[in-house]
């Protein structure tokens, strides 16, 4: 009877379940990343689990925490899955296993583990590799059916050895991303409707990179439906991405794109339902989320359009992570039976 | 129709009610020993009127209310008083406290007992006789009564009588609505007399559609304005700042008063206990109780106070496995120390448990942040930062983030997907609060006695030294007086007197010292069996706190 005390009951829920099921939601994403751009993503995805797992059990017995429970907690998959989905499918082995070891050793374990890390694990891990690696970080596939095709087998020996069939370079089989093509150009001073005819792009941004995004759009409202995830983060920043590229392009087509375009490219729709979500790293009040995704919205953009590097989802999550306690300790909402009074 | 209002959050755990509602209310047979304590209702513990030995009737009087806040205690059938002394009870901290042995002599006999008039009475007299009659608040408050129905300065516009029900398991409002829905409204009418209240709204949940019904039929036969509307289920719609907040708007916040916003909330039984009361001048010698959980016959049975809980739940069945009891619900309850505790007039549910029935909580994950808690907080708090403060023991922290307008309703941890157990930590916090500022204002006033015990003991020498000095004096000038008349201008020695003088006052000073020390402060000796009770009961929670934080999974963060 020592720890018996109410409510003797509970929902039944587990962080393993909520983790779980945020896994299951990147899956049609994934599906269609390998319907336009070949099986690779699924090795990278397996290394990066390995990794994550093998790391996870070495910290946590490094800090003497009980291992099973939190190997089954199914956090340390999840951010392996992002980080994959991340970086470019077709790097060597080693990028994915460094960059994953790298999110759970340093960005969780360092921190305190589960539940107490500042930063989301995934975007160290990005933000780590295309800093430290920016050559490897572009070796972005090629979609199926637009130039030199890779089989699988081929695909595995590229990512584990580095060798490619005769004949073929590097180059025919990777290319930019739609966003870095679009940026390059845009330097270039070719007119953006022009730019946007190009082969590489598709009806809404990048020709199957789009596609990819449309399935992170369904996995997201499956997520909203099954309430794991409030609809104050991706609403507040898919709106404001909206808004500040809608904006531009009013006052400027000829240089800005549509806001369509920057909703489905790059990671804007994997980073609005499942990067920005991330409960650890993003504030706890209604008020904090709608002003942590708004400025991780703006930021994005600002990163895209201005920065230094093609997509700005990474480093807009990491600043935005940054500002969480200052953004909690400013919005707390008033309690029951406080709110008339005057603050 | 009214318009009903929403307060925030609020769960729908299984409400299992359907159990105990099968059979009518019946009566529990007279058991072969009642052990009734004399602190059942908050405030001061009843004041012992009997002693072993003694002969009482039904109803008699055996414990008088003491000061303020307090009420009466009474014997729940005729028979001998075999024991005055300390038992266990069902009370948090497992403790004993002082209760009355009574062994029933069978014949069940009524002391002489008569009604009042309450609307010729003066509302002090009805007020009186509710003390008298020990009746609490019987939603599980026990706070009495009579205090309740002192408006004071304010107005009461609504009087609303709590009859949702709120949680799971527990159907002892709902029977009592089905069948004695009249003599309720009869109590809500003396008690809408007493406070001066417009209007009656009896708020009852939407899954008791044939309590709603009685209280409708009885309610149309009040000459008052009652209203009896159906609310949603939802936990914890049946706290009373919930019901306050659907039923009329008003958010009562915590440490306020629902009189100061003109609305005061009793619960159903409590409208009836009040009737029984004033009607007939019964005393509160029973209760509704709902017995159910890991029993075969699950129902309401009437149930004498001080009846031990092994006997009813032997009444109901209780099997096997089972291998503890909760007083209350499964959200609020109280887990009993032993079966042997007897029932008090808290006691609106017994639940035999068994592991089968409430597995034990799965091992604490982390917090993830995840704000389930929040989302169905009805305090609106954002309980994973109090958590966090409670385990940082960041306990300023915690009362800036309103730890106290926490009601404990436990929606949070029921929720909870990492299974923390928010409210234990909640409650921890609480009682290291509260125990530091006993301990502070013990040490205060501690001080405070001292400094003026010094004072005193400093005045005393002074004024005993002047006293003495000035009787010194006054001897020293009759002698020189004597010296002169008789003519004899001796040489007086000055400095004499004056040493003599300089010993008096150091051994005044000397036997001050000594009294002094054989005086020895008492404050930490002269508690009360309340204050003793309260103070292991703060123990005994920290204790199972720490022991809690030893079997988490993840240790605190040095």
């Amino acid at each position: 009877m020592s720890a018996f005390f109410s409510p003797f009951i509970s929902k039944p829920d587990s962080v393993s379940a909520i983790m779980l099921k945020v896994i299951l939601a990147l899956i049609p994403g994934i599906a269609l990343y390998v319907w336009y751009f070949g099986p690779a993503i699924l090795v990278s995805i397996t290394l990066a689990s390995l990794t994550a797992l093998a790391t996870e059990a070495a910290m946590l017995k490094l800090r003497r925490r009980p291992i099973a429970p939190f190997l089954k907690d199914n956090s340390a998959l999840l951010t392996a899955w992002l980080l994959a989905l991340s970086i470019p499918s077709l790097a060597p082995w080693w990028l994915i296993v460094v960059g994953t070891a790298f999110c759970i050793a340093i960005a969780k374990h360092l921190y305190g583990g589960l539940g107490n890390n500042p930063f989301n694990p995934a975007m160290v891990g990005y933000a780590v590799l295309i800093v430290s690696f920016p050559v490897q970080m572009t070796h972005w596939i090629t979609p199926l059916g637009m130039g030199a095709e890779l089989g699988f087998g081929q695909q595995w020996q590229y990512i584990f050895s580095g060798m490619l069939p005769d004949g073929l370079t590097l180059d025919a089989v990777t290319m930019a991303t739609p966003l870095d093509t679009l940026k390059t150009q845009l330097h270039l001073a070719l007119p953006a409707n022009e730019i946007l005819t190009q082969p590489i792009f598709g009806h809404l941004a990048g020709h199957g990179s789009e596609m990819i995004a449309l399935g992170f759009l369904i996995g997201g409202l499956y997520l909203l439906a099954a309430r794991i995830i409030s609809w104050h983060l991706p609403v507040a920043f898919l709106g404001t991405l909206f808004l500040v590229a809608g904006i531009f392009h009013m006052v400027d087509p000829a240089h800005y794109v549509a806001p369509v375009f920057h909703w489905f490219s790059g990671a804007a729709m994997l980073g609005a339902f499942f990067i920005l979500t991330d409960p650890i790293t993003s504030p706890t009040t209604r008020k904090g989320k709608l002003i942590f995704a708004a400025g991780a919205g703006l930021l994005t953009y600002l990163i895209r359009v201005y920065g230094a590097f093609p997509d700005g989802i990474a480093f807009a999550t990491l600043l935005m992570n940054i500002c969480v306690p200052l953004i909690d300790a400013y919005t707390q909402p008033k309690v029951f039976g406080k709110k008339e009074k005057q603050s | 129709m009214t318009t009903l209002f929403k307060f925030h959050g609020g769960v729908h755990p299984p409400t299992h009610k359907a159990e105990s509602t099968r059979t009518p209310i019946a009566q529990m047979p007279l058991p072969k020993k009642l052990v009734i304590p004399f602190h059942q209702h908050v405030g001061n513990i009843a004041k012992p009127q009997v002693r072993a030995g003694d002969h009482v009737l039904k109803g008699q009087i055996i414990g008088l209310p003491e000061d303020g806040i307090s009420s009466a205690v009474h014997a729940s059938t005729s028979g001998t008083i075999s024991e005055i002394g300390m038992q266990v009870v069902a009370h948090a901290s497992g403790l004993p406290d002082l209760c009355a042995t009574l062994i029933p002599d069978g014949k069940d006999e009524w002391i002489a007992h008569s009604g009042i008039d309450f609307r010729v009475a003066t509302h002090a007299d009805v007020r009186q006789m509710l003390r008298l009659a020990g009746v609490v608040g019987l939603g599980g408050a026990v706070f009495p009564s009579d205090l309740k129905l002192r408006p004071g300065k304010h107005k009461i516009d609504t009087l609303i009588l709590n009859g949702a029900e709120c949680e799971p398991y527990i159907t002892c409002d709902d029977m009592l609505m089905r069948e004695r829905a009249d003599e309720i409204i009869r109590g809500a009418e003396i008690m809408r007399w007493v406070l001066g209240a417009d209007t009656i709204l009896v708020g009852i949940e939407d899954n008791k559609p044939e309590a709603i019904a009685a209280m409708q039929v009885a309610a149309q036969t009040s000459s008052d304005n009652i209203q009896v509307i159906t609310v949603p289920t939802l936990y914890p719609g049946g706290g009373a700042k919930q019901l306050i907040r659907v039923l009329t708007g008003i958010e009562v916040a915590a440490g306020v008063r629902s009189t100061e916003k003109g609305v005061q909330c009793f619960n159903v039984a409590t409208a009836q206990s009040i009737y029984r009361a004033v009607q007939f001048g019964e005393p509160l010698v029973s209760r509704i109780v709902t017995v159910t959980g890991n029993v075969s016959d699950a129902q309401n049975l009437e149930v004498l106070i001080g009846t031990p809980v092994s006997d009813i739940v032997a009444y109901a069945g209780v099997l096997p496995d089972t291998d503890s009891y909760i007083m209350g619900g499964p959200m609020m309850g109280l887990p009993l120390p032993a079966a042997s505790v007897s029932i008090v007039k808290a006691a609106n549910c017994i639940i035999a448990s068994s592991p089968k029935l409430f597995p034990p909580a799965q091992p604490a994950m982390p917090c993830i942040r995840c704000t389930r808690c929040a989302e169905v907080c009805p305090a609106e708090l954002q309980p994973q930062d109090l958590y966090w403060f409670a385990k940082a023991r960041e306990f300023g922290k915690a009362q800036e983030f309103s730890l106290f307008d926490c009601i404990e309703c436990g929606a949070c941890s029921y929720v909870c997907p990492s299974h923390i157990p928010l409210v234990q930590y909640y409650r921890f916090a609480k009682s290291e609060i509260w125990a530091r500022e006993s301990e502070k204002n013990a040490s205060d006033a501690a001080r405070e006695r001292f400094e003026f015990r010094e004072h005193r003991i400093e005045r005393e020498k002074r004024e005993k030294a002047e006293k003495l000095a000035a009787k010194e004096q006054a001897a020293l000038a009759a002698k020189q007086e004597a010296a002169k008349i008789s003519a004899a201008p001796a040489e007086t020695p000055t400095s004499a007197p004056i040493d003599e003088k300089q010993a008096k006052i150091q051994a005044a000073i000397e036997h001050a010292k000594q009294q002094a020390a054989a005086i020895k402060p008492k404050n930490t000796e002269q508690l009360t069996p309340q204050q003793l009770a309260e103070i292991a009961d703060i123990e005994a929670r920290r204790a199972r706190i720490h022991e809690l934080a030893k079997s988490e999974a993840e240790p605190p963060r040095e």
